[in-house]
């Protein structure tokens, strides 16, 4: 099989990827497309570790290698983001990546303070959850 | 143990004391007394057996060097003659006594420990001063007691008065203690040591080049400390401090170490005759004018305040005439009865619930409510007034005696004129002393009017020490006038025929005309009301002070002062009165020449500070904050717009390569 056809196929996978990550609004579709994209980094790294090792006489596959390792930080990665999205939407009940804007600053004067105040809020809110 | 390990131990003990005392405070509080009480009791013990030790043989003398530091050197010194010895006892004896008063003054008071470690590290400071035989040692001792000074007078720092009388206490004795420094600095430049006895040898073979500066210079310290005209307005404001630290503090003690130090170089102050002029006419014009204002004062301790000041008057006036032996012995007289007479003062406030005499003189039986300080203080006032026998007499006349033989050219130690104007200032002083004693006396225990307060007697501890100190009072003089020579330069100490009938006729003239004085005007007491009373008199006495400070000024419109028609002291200073009562407006000149110049700087320096340089900052600060403010447009908070901005990012500099690379 010729190159071209993986890497036109990994291309485009990417391109959907980077779609999803800077369009979607559900943080569980950014986290999707985080996957996609880095599938399709995956797929590049087998398919151009098959066409080098062909010419080469001894190989360690060392593309295929790496491709183990992606998938196993892949899935700890998906873990820790399903997670957080999880705790976000429980918090706030949504998940709109959209109105998730804490670290802009507010245009009140004494931004901090506000700072503080939601902290406190939310501090206050999940003591309640605790104890709900 | 050797007479130097127990000179060691005497100033070693209060300070370990006091070190205690702060640590243990708050944690054990039960072991706060003892440990105020016992180091002191014992340093007096001790300083009692060097004093037998010593004996008023040659000095003992032990020094050790604990560093080298360069050009002078600095050594841990001793220098124990007989007046070292001698000043020693009697810081211990007043000392201890103001210790066990103290626990009962203030019995309930929440800050007694720091109070009673402070008292402690006093007392060391003072007992350091006495014994040390390097100027810069002495110096440390000095400028611990000036501290001292200023924690126990702002002892009660509640009240507006006794902070800006600790400030003023601080202050002043600063404005003498710098060039007091300076002064040392010059005297161990030319005498090439510290050590007194080497500075003394050096003054002996004439080898200082500068004398009178020198001499100028340490009397500027000697003034702030020992509260002499210009230098005095401190002393009568330290009252706003509890009565035994006024006792100890600012009577008995460290008033007394100006003095001390001047009779310990006394020959280098004798090599310059303008200084010793200097010497002579501050110590007519303290004498003279304190006796004055002591006449006009209402507050009962104001009156004892402007009365320390005059005797220590006495004391430099018996310098400036080359006899340190009459000063010291002075010194040691005056030092047992003010500190009495202070401490009987503070029962008096404590029983009538004020410290104006013009609120006392409406009291009747004041004297039944108190007896021990009623004949206490009767003695110790004869003893101020000098009258025979008690030892302000003996003491007095020495110094007087002294200052006739130089009148009449007997001696040549000090300029006849410095000895006329000691003569004559001291018997006119002698008779203010007298007048203002008897008023006092009239005042506080010849009042009419309303019964006075009853709150039971008094704490023990607060009145044996009175009878303690009595026992100096009534006979120290008359025991000490001849042995006390042997113990100092030797020379004669009893009162001459001549100075003894002027001293004790003026003192009977002014006692018989301030009473004749109060006859006239006590009928006016009745016709005006007056009278401001604490607010809490079953509380513990110093309770009781500082809330008879606090509401002097409100009640009669001035600290010092008392609108009282029926004041002996008022019919006989009659145009005097006003300035008297305020000090002859001596803190009006310093409030001009020191205070306002410098608030007028303050206010200059504030005004640079606020307008120019913080405009400059401000101007500095503008461009990046609104640098600042453009890059912080970016930061919206959506993550996908960053995203998007780094993609954007990657894909310029992707082409930008791309570019490079094929060289187009």
């Amino acid at each position: 099989m010729h190159l071209a056809y993986p890497a036109v196929l990994s291309a485009l996978l990417f391109c959907t990827g980077l779609y999803g990550v800077l369009a979607r609004r559900n943080a569980i579709l950014v986290l999707m497309s985080v996957e996609l994209m880095l599938n399709a980094v995956n797929l590049n790294l087998v398919a151009f570790d098959v066409w080098l090792s062909k010419t080469a006489e001894e190989t360690l596959h060392s593309g295929q290698a790496l491709t183990l390792f992606t998938i196993a930080i892949a899935a700890a990665e998906i873990g820790i983001g399903l997670a957080i999205v999880l705790a976000v939407h429980r918090n706030r009940g949504t998940a709109d990546i959209d109105k998730l804007r804490d670290t802009a600053e507010r245009h009140d004067p004494d931004g901090t303070d506000h700072d503080a105040l939601t902290a406190e809020q939310s501090g206050e809110a999940q003591k309640a959850e605790a104890t709900a | 143990m050797t007479t130097t390990t127990l000179a060691v131990l005497v100033p070693l003990l209060p300070f370990l004391g006091a070190v205690a005392g702060l640590l243990l405070g708050r944690t054990a509080p039960g072991f706060v007394r003892p440990l105020a009480v016992l180091p002191t009791l014992t340093s007096l013990v001790l300083a009692t057996l060097v004093a037998v030790r010593q004996g008023g043989d040659a000095a003992v003398n032990a020094a050790t060097e604990l560093t080298p530091t360069g050009s002078v050197p600095i050594e841990l010194a001793l220098h124990i003659d007989g007046f070292a010895a001698l000043v020693a006892v009697l810081v211990g004896l007043v000392a201890s006594c103001v210790q066990i008063y103290s626990t009962g003054y203030l019995r309930d008071d929440p800050r007694y420990p720091s109070y009673a470690a402070l008292v402690s590290l006093f007392t060391s400071a003072m007992l350091l001063v006495v014994y040390s035989g390097d100027l810069i040692v002495l110096l440390v001792g000095w400028e611990v007691m000036g501290i001292c000074s200023y924690f126990l007078v702002g002892h009660y720092w509640e009240t507006p008065e006794a902070r800006a009388a600790s400030l003023k206490a601080f202050l002043v004795t600063k404005l003498g203690d710098v060039p007091f420094l300076i002064g040392l600095f010059a005297l161990a430049t030319d005498a090439g040591s510290f050590r007194i006895t080497r500075v003394l040898g050096a003054v002996a073979s004439g080898s200082l080049d500068h004398p009178t500066l020198i001499a100028l210079l340490l009397l500027a310290g000697v003034a702030g400390k020992s509260a002499q005209f210009p230098l005095h307005t401190w002393l009568p404001d330290a009252m706003a401090g509890p009565t035994p630290v006024s006792a100890l503090i600012h009577a008995a003690t460290m008033v007394a170490a100006g003095v001390y130090f001047i009779a310990r170089l006394l020959p280098l102050f004798e090599a310059s005759q303008a200084a010793m002029v200097v010497l002579a006419v501050m110590a007519a014009v303290t004498m003279a004018c304190s006796a004055l204002a002591a006449l006009a004062q209402d507050d009962i301790k104001r009156v004892l305040a402007y009365s320390t000041i005059g005797q220590l008057g006495y004391m430099s006036g018996a310098l400036a005439v080359g006899d340190r032996g009459a000063a010291v012995f002075h010194l040691l007289s005056h030092g047992a009865f003010k500190a009495l007479l202070f401490l009987a003062a503070g029962v008096i406030i404590h029983a009538a619930g004020t410290n104006s005499l013009a609120a006392m003189s409406r009291m009747r039986n004041l004297r039944d409510r108190v007896p021990d300080a009623y004949w206490t203080m009767t003695v110790a006032l004869l003893a101020l007034a000098a009258i025979p026998p008690f030892s302000g007499f003996f003491s007095k006349e020495a110094v007087l005696g002294v200052a006739e033989h130089v009148v009449t050219g007997h001696t040549d130690r000090a300029p006849a004129a410095a000895g006329w104007i000691v003569l004559v200032a001291g018997l006119l002083t002698a008779v203010l002393t007298a007048a203002y004693a008897m008023r006092l006396w009239l005042l506080a225990f010849r009042g009419r009017g309303t019964e006075a307060p009853d709150h039971g007697r008094q704490p023990l501890t607060m009145t044996v020490v009175l009878w303690v100190l009595a026992a100096p009072s009534l006979a120290l003089g008359g025991f000490a006038f001849r042995l006390l020579p042997d113990w100092f330069d030797g020379r004669d100490l009893s009162p001459t025929l001549t100075t003894s009938v002027l001293g004790t006729g003026v003192a009977l003239v002014g006692g018989i005309v301030t009473y004749g004085a109060w006859r006239h005007t006590t009928a006016l007491t009745a016709r005006v009301p007056l009278g401001a009373v604490a607010a809490h008199p079953e509380g513990d006495a110093a309770q009781v002070e500082a809330e008879a400070i606090a509401t002097h000024k409100p009640a009669y419109g001035d600290i010092a002062y008392a609108p009282d028609p029926a004041d002996p002291g008022r019919l006989l200073l009659s145009p005097l009165h006003r300035h008297a009562a305020a000090g002859f407006h001596m803190d009006a000149v310093y409030r001009a020449l020191f205070v306002r110049p410098v608030q007028a700087g303050a206010s200059l320096v504030r005004f640079l500070d606020r307008e120019v340089v913080e405009t400059y900052v401000r101007g500095a600060g503008a461009l990046p904050r609104w640098l600042g403010a453009a890059v912080r447009r970016a930061q919206t908070g959506n993550v996908q717009t960053y995203v998007s901005a780094l993609l954007a990012g990657t894909v310029v500099l992707a082409v930008a390569v791309v570019l490079v690379a094929t060289g187009a």
